[in-house]
């Protein structure tokens, strides 16, 4: 095979090489770190409550669906005054807020939201309003 | 027919993927053998692809052009639609690319009673074409945060600006609607225009059926039927730095029947009409400078013909010319 014009292709074919295989070589030698989220707080929490390692709703439910579910209590307070949602798992009644409710058991935004978000990338833009609760030292370390 | 031959084609591959992780439990096959293959192929596919272009002899200059090409100095010439230089070809090829320019200039013909023909213009499918592509590419951008660790900043910023509208959560992703909308567009009008539908292929259809399905599947999951998104990031990460895992966690099958269709269209990618990602850099109308009075092109392919000029021939016959009164160049 005889190529014409052999170094514009191959200048061509290494640019698409090197764009198409971009996410292989620029994690080379990062840590895989993973979300580590601290459930021991809400955990404490949820089984003074009702007696259950037990969220609003089952973790794999809650896992990916809790933007949902937030967007529906922010709905139901702000525009229909409803403050008050019963958990479709234990029955229990969750008073609907971010602030007095999710940040109660999840006592920390860091060791918690923070872990998954900054892991995806996502950045809610919800702390611009509500306050998130003060981060603990014993949190810190 | 064949709309419906392509489109039944997708949905069972669909279908496939998703029984196949629901039923049968293959998250491992389509999680991973078949990316790694899929993606192989598309990488080898389109290197061939190039190669076999290269190897094509182009012994003419035939740029299309459509403004003066370059001459005197007192004549002014149009480098970016006649370009004479790599600079002008780098400059319309990128301006092509980008902008579809030779497609905004599409018109439409029409022969009406009299006879008289009229042509008018036609920009829809410049402007589909354009966000359709445009649209593609900033959700590819996009789905790097699930291939980086630390996603670098100008990603996180498309993604910012793609979700400004702050509508519901998770955030409403603009290209998302105008994806949808452009290919659905694409679609309607192949089989809206007769001429079109009679020239279009299950190739043509296939494609364009694929592109909504891996949209649609992304926009069902992101949007309704949600997915474990930290565990299909794992599972990507664990696959771009070739120590493939699933994640403990269930993904839900709706991501693998996402990435199934994906790895269709990678492995599908270098054999269809889709090359044209890598064609359009080497057609020979958009990628030449149109500079053969400046410059000789020899024609490679070119027999090595013996010639015997006139100046031979005089030479070998000479005497006999002058003996029979014939005029000679050289005495
Ligand atoms: C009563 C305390 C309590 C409240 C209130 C609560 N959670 Fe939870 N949450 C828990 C517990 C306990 C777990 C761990 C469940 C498990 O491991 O099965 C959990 C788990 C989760 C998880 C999954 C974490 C993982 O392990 O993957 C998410 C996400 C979550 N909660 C978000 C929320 C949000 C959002 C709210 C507010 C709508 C909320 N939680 C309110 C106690 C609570
Ligand atoms: C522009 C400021 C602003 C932003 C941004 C914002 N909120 Fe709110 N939110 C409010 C206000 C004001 C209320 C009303 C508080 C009340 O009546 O108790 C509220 C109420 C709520 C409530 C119910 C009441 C409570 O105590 O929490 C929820 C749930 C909620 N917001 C969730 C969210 C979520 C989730 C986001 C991010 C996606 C968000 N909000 C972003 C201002 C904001
Ligand atoms: C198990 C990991 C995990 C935990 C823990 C978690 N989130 Fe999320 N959250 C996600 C993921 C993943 C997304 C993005 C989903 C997507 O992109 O489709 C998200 C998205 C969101 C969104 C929508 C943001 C947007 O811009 O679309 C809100 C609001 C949100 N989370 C609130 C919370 C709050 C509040 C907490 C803490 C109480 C929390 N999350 C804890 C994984 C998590
Ligand atoms: C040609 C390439 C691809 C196209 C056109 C595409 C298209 C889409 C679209 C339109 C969405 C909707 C949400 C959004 O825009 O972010 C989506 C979501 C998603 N895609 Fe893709 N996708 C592609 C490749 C991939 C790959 C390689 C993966 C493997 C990790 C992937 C995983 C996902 C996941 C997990 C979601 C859900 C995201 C969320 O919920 O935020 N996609 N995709």
């Amino acid at each position: 095979m005889r190529l014409y014009n052999g170094g514009l292709i191959i200048t061509g074919i290494v640019v698409f090489l090197a764009l198409a295989t971009f996410p292989f070589y620029y994690n080379i030698g990062k840590a895989n770190a993973k979300p580590d989220i601290k459930l021991e707080p809400a955990i404490k929490m949820s089984e003074e409550r009702y007696g259950k390692k037990q969220c609003v709703e089952p973790k794999e439910w809650i896992r990916r669906e809790h933007m949902v579910l937030l967007n529906h209590w922010r709905d139901a307070v702000v525009r229909d005054e409803n403050r008050g949602y019963l958990s479709t798992d234990t029955g229990t009644r969750f008073n609907m807020s971010l602030q007095n409710e999710c940040m109660q058991c999840h006592s920390s935004k860091k060791n918690f939201c923070d872990q998954c978000h900054n892991y995806m990338a996502v950045k809610p833009f919800c702390w611009d309003c509500h306050i998130a609760p003060t981060e603990k030292e014993e949190a810190r370390s | 027919m064949k709309v419906l031959v392509s489109f039944f084609a997708v949905l069972v591959l669909a279908l496939v993927a998703y029984a196949g992780v629901e039923a049968a439990n293959l998250q491992y096959l389509f999680g991973v053998i078949i990316p790694y293959a899929a993606f192989v192929t598309f990488l080898a596919g389109v290197v061939f692809r190039i190669l076999k272009w290269g190897s094509s002899p182009v012994p003419f200059r035939i740029p299309t052009t459509c403004g003066q090409q370059k001459t005197l100095p007192w004549i002014k010439s149009s480098k970016l639609e006649n370009p004479s230089g790599l600079l002008g070809v780098i400059a319309r090829m990128a301006l092509e690319v980008l902008f579809f320019r030779s497609l905004f200039r599409n018109l439409r013909t029409q022969l009406s009673d009299g006879p008289r023909l009229a042509y008018g213009e036609a920009k829809w499918l410049w402007l589909a074409g354009l966000a359709f592509h445009w649209s593609f590419l900033i959700i590819l951008l996009r789905h790097l945060r699930f291939f980086m660790e630390k996603v670098p900043l100008p990603i996180t910023m498309i993604e910012a600006l793609d979700s400004f509208l702050q509508l519901g959560a998770p955030l409403l992703y603009m290209t998302d609607v105008v994806l949808l909308l452009a290919v659905t567009y694409l679609f309607i009008r192949r089989v809206g225009i007769p001429q079109l539908r009679y020239i279009s292929l299950i190739n043509d259809y296939f494609p364009l059926f694929l592109i909504l399905g891996i949209a649609v599947t992304g926009v069902l999951m992101r949007y309704f039927f949600k997915v474990d998104v930290v565990g299909a990031k794992m599972l990507a990460m664990s696959l771009i730095s070739l120590k493939p895992a699933l994640p403990e966690v269930q993904i839900g099958a709706l991501f693998y029947t996402h990435l199934f269709l994906l790895s269709v269209l990678f492995a599908y990618f270098p054999f269809s009409k889709l090359t044209h990602m890598a064609g359009v850099f080497l057609s020979p109308t958009r990628n030449m400078a149109n500079n053969s009075r400046a410059k000789r092109h020899v024609n490679p392919w070119n027999y090595p013909v013996h010639v015997h000029t006139y100046q031979e021939y005089e030479d070998d016959f000479r005497e006999k010319m002058k003996g029979a009164g014939l005029p000679v160049e050289k005495e």
